[in-house]
């Protein structure tokens, strides 16, 4: 067992987490590209059944934070812990059989095969089948085959999509497609799901839905969540414990409460309250030299 | 008929493309067999059958790198060139144990595909990290070193075993011995065994191995790295042992091709497995459809039999050859040409429609 790292605030792992050693945990988490340091000193913790929220303006590294905890990157600094073992030298495949699933901010989807192919495909470390039974669709073929389809078409239940089974996955509509990813992540059995700003270019309706689809994941499947986001009135009504980074460092931890009249953050969001005046005084200045 | 039509529709797409690949093959070889035993075609193209049959399993094999797998391979007549030469040499090293029969045929096959594979494997390790653009030179370079290799290579036999050499005949020390392949002369003296049966049998055997793994957790694995490599890599796919795979799977195929190739005549040269060779088969690929496994075996049919039909126009016949390229291209992938066939083909069908209706209604008025 690792050294348990403190949690970053005791509120933000909620109640029923408390006693538990978080699911997901990152230690000075940093990496540089070049001279750029894209993201620094990132200590965070994550409970087993916790919704949390990654936000911070455009920029501050957030998508690059998801990219490190799936292994697409490989940190300069620090390291990740998926419940108490290191991610560290594993490939982005390895740490998905581990536990770490994950949605993409552009849809990533397999757009020529079909919605429930799609899904199969998140099955794919669930299905038995070698490659003997792959070539000659003997030896309990015909069995397997109907598991992984009946437990693909659950997932898509789950997002009310089951009558879309057919339906090549690129002609969905946006919404639909967005379901399916996260379907897609679900069926790989994860004990962390990591969504990449799930309700980017939704209207309010399709969020409200969203955020109900958010809970029933956690509550269903006991699983956590963490969502990267930009609708604040998505992350402020569900995420139980929130992280706010710019520039690649952490500049605040805490529930949505804190967060929301947490001076630093209203300042990264918004800028200086004088910060006009001294722009324009600079500006003078400039015109004057 | 219109309810087996419906019945048809409702089955599943893979379900569909299966039958239609089997029932054409099955089909094809019928029409062969009996165009063949009742002399109705020329003599030239009855020569041509076998090398039909090989050409329709190398498109096959390289749809599977090409269509499936998304990468594009310039040297696949290389592994038909390993499986003809150690298939050959396999062929008439065994014949004085085991006799010219179809069982010589079929374990020269099986050991052309095995070391087939075996080249597949070894070009497959480094190949498969690179991607695009890199993937196919490095694969074309592969053929070209495949082809010079054979080009100077000197195989023989005698009571002690096979004797290789790279520099001439004599360096092969061999007494009394045969000589199997003879350097830029190719592989001479091969047990002439292919047949049009072997041919028909090795279709369905590919057709067997390249629709199962299409419509298993494998073929989805390799699909999905095809369409999103990121996305797969994020499902827990391990996207190398697949990639390897399918590859390894692709050049075992065109190794079987290639020994039954080479059984099909008395020598074969090196030089027959060229680039040429491997552009003709990715033509028959990119025509039948990147993934379309029934337009794979319909082009390379055509196709392969195209210069011969054409050859009473004897100089102008590769022109021809060309022209027919261009316009099969523009009527599947010009934009206008497919809304022009949709428009004819919605016509048609509402005609059909139409003379459904009306006879129905003729019958119900007869009824009535």
């Amino acid at each position: 067992m690792s050294k348990m790292v403190p949690l970053p605030s005791k509120s933000i792992v909620p109640e029923r987490d408390v006693n538990k050693p978080p699911i997901l945990e990152t230690n000075h988490l940093g990496i540089d590209f070049g001279g750029l340091t894209a993201v620094d000193d990132l200590t965070l913790a994550v409970g087993r059944t916790e919704i949390a929220g990654l936000i911070g303006p455009n920029g501050a590294g957030k998508t690059t934070v998801f990219n490190l905890l799936t292994n697409v990157y490989q940190p300069t600094r620090g390291d990740i812990m998926l419940d108490g073992v290191s991610t560290s030298k594993k490939s982005t495949a390895q740490v998905n059989k581990m536990g770490i699933a994950r949605t993409f901010q552009n849809i990533r989807l397999f757009g020529h095969m079909s919605v429930l192919d799609n899904v199969k495909v998140g099955l794919h470390n669930l299905t038995k089948e070698n490659l003997a039974v792959c070539l000659t669709h003997l030896f309990g073929y015909r069995k397997t085959e109907k598991q992984a389809n009946e437990q693909a078409l659950e997932y898509l239940d789950f997002f009310g999509m089951a009558d879309m089974a057919n339906f090549p996955a690129g002609s969905l509509p946006y919404g639909a497609q967005r379901r399916l990813e996260i379907a897609r992540a679900l069926a790989t059995k994860p004990s962390i799901i990591l969504l990449d700003e799930p309700a980017a270019g939704m209207n309010p309706s399709e969020t409200a839905e969203l955020m109900n689809n958010i809970r029933r994941i956690r509550d269903n499947f006991q699983i956590a969540v963490m969502l990267i986001e930009h609708d604040m009135n998505l992350v402020m009504n569900i995420c139980e414990g929130i992280c706010v980074l710019d520039h690649g460092k952490v500049i605040a931890k805490g529930t949505p409460d804190e967060i929301k009249s947490n001076p630093t953050v209203i300042e990264a969001y918004l800028g200086k309250k004088n910060d006009k005046k001294v722009e324009a005084k600079e500006g003078e200045t400039n015109a004057e030299s | 008929m219109a309810g087996f039509a419906n019945k048809y529709k409702r089955l599943k797409k893979s379900t569909r493309t299966n039958i239609s690949a089997y029932g054409l093959v099955i089909i094809l070889f019928v029409v062969a067999l009996t165009m063949q035993s009742t002399g109705a075609i020329s003599n030239s193209l009855s020569g041509q059958l076998v090398p039909i049959c090989t050409y329709i399993v190398m498109a096959l094999s390289l749809n599977l790198t090409v269509g499936f797998l998304g990468e594009l391979s310039l040297g696949h007549a290389g592994f038909m060139s390993v499986g003809a030469f150690s298939g050959v040499i396999a062929a008439v090293s065994l014949q004085s144990s085991m006799g010219s029969g179809p069982l010589l045929l079929l374990v020269a096959m099986i050991i052309g595909g095995l070391f087939a594979g075996i080249a597949g494997l070894i070009i497959g390790i480094p190949v498969l990290r690179l991607r695009g653009d890199y993937l196919a030179i490095v694969t074309l370079a592969f053929g070209e070193i495949i082809k010079n290799i054979m080009n100077c290579l000197y195989v023989g036999v005698d009571m002690g075993g096979l004797h290789f050499s790279l520099k001439s005949v004599n360096d092969l020390g061999m007494e009394n011995g045969k000589i199997i392949i003879n350097g830029p002369q190719g592989a001479v003296g091969i047990p002439k065994l292919a047949t049009l049966t072997a041919g028909f049998i090795l279709i369905l055997f590919a057709l067997f191995i390249v629709l199962n793994l299409i419509n298993s957790k494998t073929g989805r694995a390799v699909t999905a790295i095809r369409d999103n490599r990121i996305a797969a890599e994020s499902v827990g796919i391990g996207v190398t042992k697949y990639k390897l795979t399918t590859f390894i799977i692709s050049a075992v195929l065109a190794g079987m091709a290639g020994a039954l190739y080479a059984m099909n005549f008395s020598t074969v040269a090196a030089k027959k497995f060229d680039f040429n060779t491997s552009i003709l088969i990715l033509v028959f690929v990119v025509l039948g459809g990147m993934g379309n496994i029934v337009g794979s075996i319909v082009a390379t049919t055509i196709l392969y039999m195209l210069p011969e039909i054409l050859r009473e126009f004897a100089d102008y016949r590769m022109l021809l050859y060309a022209i027919v390229l261009i316009i099969v291209m523009i009527a599947t992938n010009s934009e206008k040409a497919i809304q022009f066939r949709d428009s004819v083909m919605a016509k048609l069908s509402s005609k059909k429609r139409k003379s459904q209706n009306d006879s129905e209604t003729k019958e119900a008025v007869n009824n009535e």
